[in-house]
């Protein structure tokens, strides 16, 4: 439902203000009114209003004098000033002093109809705009990046420290990581939040395919350029551009990156018009850079316009403790957007998780929690639900007889300990088996 | 049961039909019964000689004070230019909620616009101030539907461009309010 918007009428002469308040109020606005400024003032002191309508001309505190000081109390208060005496001068005075609008006694109906219903779609649009920065922020927020090890907890005070700046970032770490959430973070709390975030797939793209989407491109510039079209560059003015899989693109490209970064402009493609752009760069890799300058496949000069930060993502195997935190997030994701009830993950299935390698990291997790989602009961994710044994191979057996303890335990756990059929499973007796239960001191999940 | 009672009271010349057809449409529109009648008043001391108009405020407040006390609702008719202190010109002004309206027909007819008079389209507009007037009487506010008798109207074409009728969401709030 839209918001009643409230109108406080300030004038000396009753019948102003009786008029005034008649009028409003069969427009359905929430109306009070006050003989003077000093009043005025108290009640804005309990009370909040939208709109306030002063006369200049008032015994005592002027309606100048009194729009300065409500100025100053709530910047963004929507002052319209009225008054019998007209003169440039006082207007003019009015508006630098911030109000709204300035209005002559008396008005047209036409035009205080037309005065309110703009500072209302004013009001509304304020508000608009206020709500959307909340939703942006809540978006983007960096309590996406889960994970409380001593790991992430660097990379968080690292993005906290780069945000706020303005150099170029190049996050690498391996695939699946979340260096593009990282490089949302970074964006979200800095500066450049409430401007455009525009991200660009280098590796997926051709070398001309990828040159008109950094930098735009005319009308008949090639086939099948129709229209212009603004490049992502333009589009990230005044917010943040980011590049991933930055190592892939070709050498023709480097050398035209290095120029935008330099200079911060660029032409279109088929264009002759210089156009500048105030964007960041965050780049990703999961490539060695370093590796590659020496390679020769990688520009040195780019390199080091890239690298002013480098941010270094850990795999997920070498953060084991957050993945608790993980699973319990990607758990609550995807029942509330598959529409299910809060789920739960049998302490079994969590170890058996924590000992997984995740070469394909986060996005491997996060594969793995959603299939189990679809094909569990939907009350709690037990063992059967998880796509673990054929690619398992635990992280921690570092000799033969850890590796034989891990491989044993999950042939197990994969029959429910029933000795018979592990044992035919893994093509040994019964005996033997009891064995290596004995010498690796295997037990049962509920029992350990 | 007796109907609630709508009083018209027409302060100077009208058209014997123009206060028919009207009172005709207020019936229809309020399912009330509506008497007319002819009020006399000195209207020289509601005069502004500097706007050269008369103060609506002023003839409102009087209007209530006249109010017939079995009537449920009293709508004041006058003929000459509306003003308050406000505004430039009013075509009518009521008590929201109250029991008293004014309105007159001074800017109603096409003469004022340089444009031959029409009998019709002054019985129009007439018949939706006079029920845009005792919406308010009754409690309704301006209506943000185009077509809706309770759309706020600045200029004679606002008037021409709604209908004389409540539209359904003014006509519950109408209910819901009167009980009628």
């Amino acid at each position: 439902m839209a918001k009643k918007i409230s109108i406080l009428i300030v004038d000396d002469e009753e019948s102003v203000r009786d008029s005034l308040y008649n009028w409003f109020i069969e427009d359905g606005f929430r109306v009070d009114c006050a003989e003077n400024a000093k009043k005025a003032l108290t009640i804005l002191e309990s009370d909040q209003f939208d709109i306030i309508l002063a006369d200049i001309k008032m015994p005592g505190m002027d309606g100048l004098e009194m729009l300065r000081r409500i100025k100053s109390i709530k910047p963004d208060s929507i002052v319209i000033v009225m008054t019998a005496f007209a003169t440039v001068d006082t207007a003019v005075k009015a508006l630098k002093d911030g109000a709204y609008d300035y209005v002559t006694k008396p008005f047209d109906p036409d035009d205080l109809t037309h005065l309110i219903r703009n500072a209302t779609k004013q009001i509304s649009l304020a508000d608009e705009n206020e709500n959307l920065k909340k939703k942006v922020i809540s978006l983007e927020n960096v309590e996406d990046l889960i994970g409380k090890s001593e790991a992430m907890k660097d990379v968080l005070r690292e993005i906290e420290s780069v945000a706020q700046t303005n150099s170029s970032v190049i996050i690498t770490g391996e695939s699946g990581t979340g260096k593009e959430l990282v490089a949302r973070a970074i964006h979200a709390n800095s500066p450049r939040k409430y401007f455009p975030f525009v991200s660009v797939h280098c590796g997926a793209l051709t070398e001309s395919l990828l040159e008109s989407e950094l930098f735009g491109h005319e009308k008949g510039a090639f086939t099948g350029a129709m229209y212009n079209r603004k490049g992502r560059f333009e589009m990230a003015d005044s917010g943040s551009i980011f590049l991933d899989e930055i190592a892939t693109i070709s050498t023709k490209m480097q050398v035209e990156l290095l120029r935008v970064l330099e200079s911060k402009t660029f032409m279109r493609v088929g264009g002759n018009k210089e156009i500048s752009s105030d964007f960041r760069v965050i780049c990703a890799t999961n490539k060695d850079l370093k590796n590659m300058v020496e390679n020769g496949t990688f520009r040195e000069d780019l390199f080091y316009r890239l690298n002013v930060v480098n941010i270094q993502i850990p795999p997920l195997r070498d953060r084991k403790e957050d993945i608790p935190s993980l699973v319990d997030y990607f758990i609550k994701k995807y029942c509330t957007s598959m529409n299910k009830p809060p789920a739960t993950i049998d302490s079994a299935a969590l170890k058996r998780i924590q000992e997984f390698n995740f070469p394909g990291n986060i996005r491997e997790l996060e594969n793995m929690i959603e299939r189990a989602i679809v094909v569990g009961n939907g009350k709690k994710i037990g063992l059967q639900d998880l796509p673990l044994e054929k690619t398992f191979v635990s992280s921690s057996a570092e000799s033969l007889d850890d590796f034989e303890k891990a491989f044993v335990l999950q042939i197990l756990n994969k029959y429910n300990w029933n000795i018979s059929r592990t044992a035919k499973a893994l093509k040994v007796d019964r005996v033997t088996l009891y064995n290596k239960i004995k010498k690796y001191d295997l037990k049962l999940a509920d029992q350990r | 049961m007796s109907l609630p009672n709508i009083t018209l009271i027409s302060y100077g010349y009208f058209e014997k039909d123009l206060l028919e057809k009207t009172a005709e449409a207020v019936i229809q529109e309020f399912q009330c019964s509506v008497g007319v009648k002819e009020g006399h008043m000195d209207l020289s001391e509601f005069y502004d000689p500097t706007r050269r108009q008369y103060n609506g405020n002023a003839l409102l407040k009087l209007v209530d004070c006249l109010a017939i006390p079995d009537s449920l609702k009293t709508l004041g008719l006058f003929n000459v230019d509306l003003f308050i202190p406000i505004l430039t010109f009013i075509f009518g002004q009521a008590y929201l909620g109250g029991n008293t309206g004014i309105a007159s027909l001074y800017r109603l007819s096409n003469k004022r616009y340089g444009i031959s008079g029409d009998d019709r389209f002054l019985a129009e507009r007439c018949i939706k101030e006079v029920i845009h007037e005792l919406g308010h009487t009754f409690g309704l506010i301006h209506c943000p539907n185009p077509t809706c008798v309770m759309r706020s109207s600045t200029y004679v074409e606002d008037i021409d461009q709604k209908n004389q009728n409540l539209c359904n969401k003014c006509r519950d709030e109408y209910i819901s309010l009167t009980g009628l």
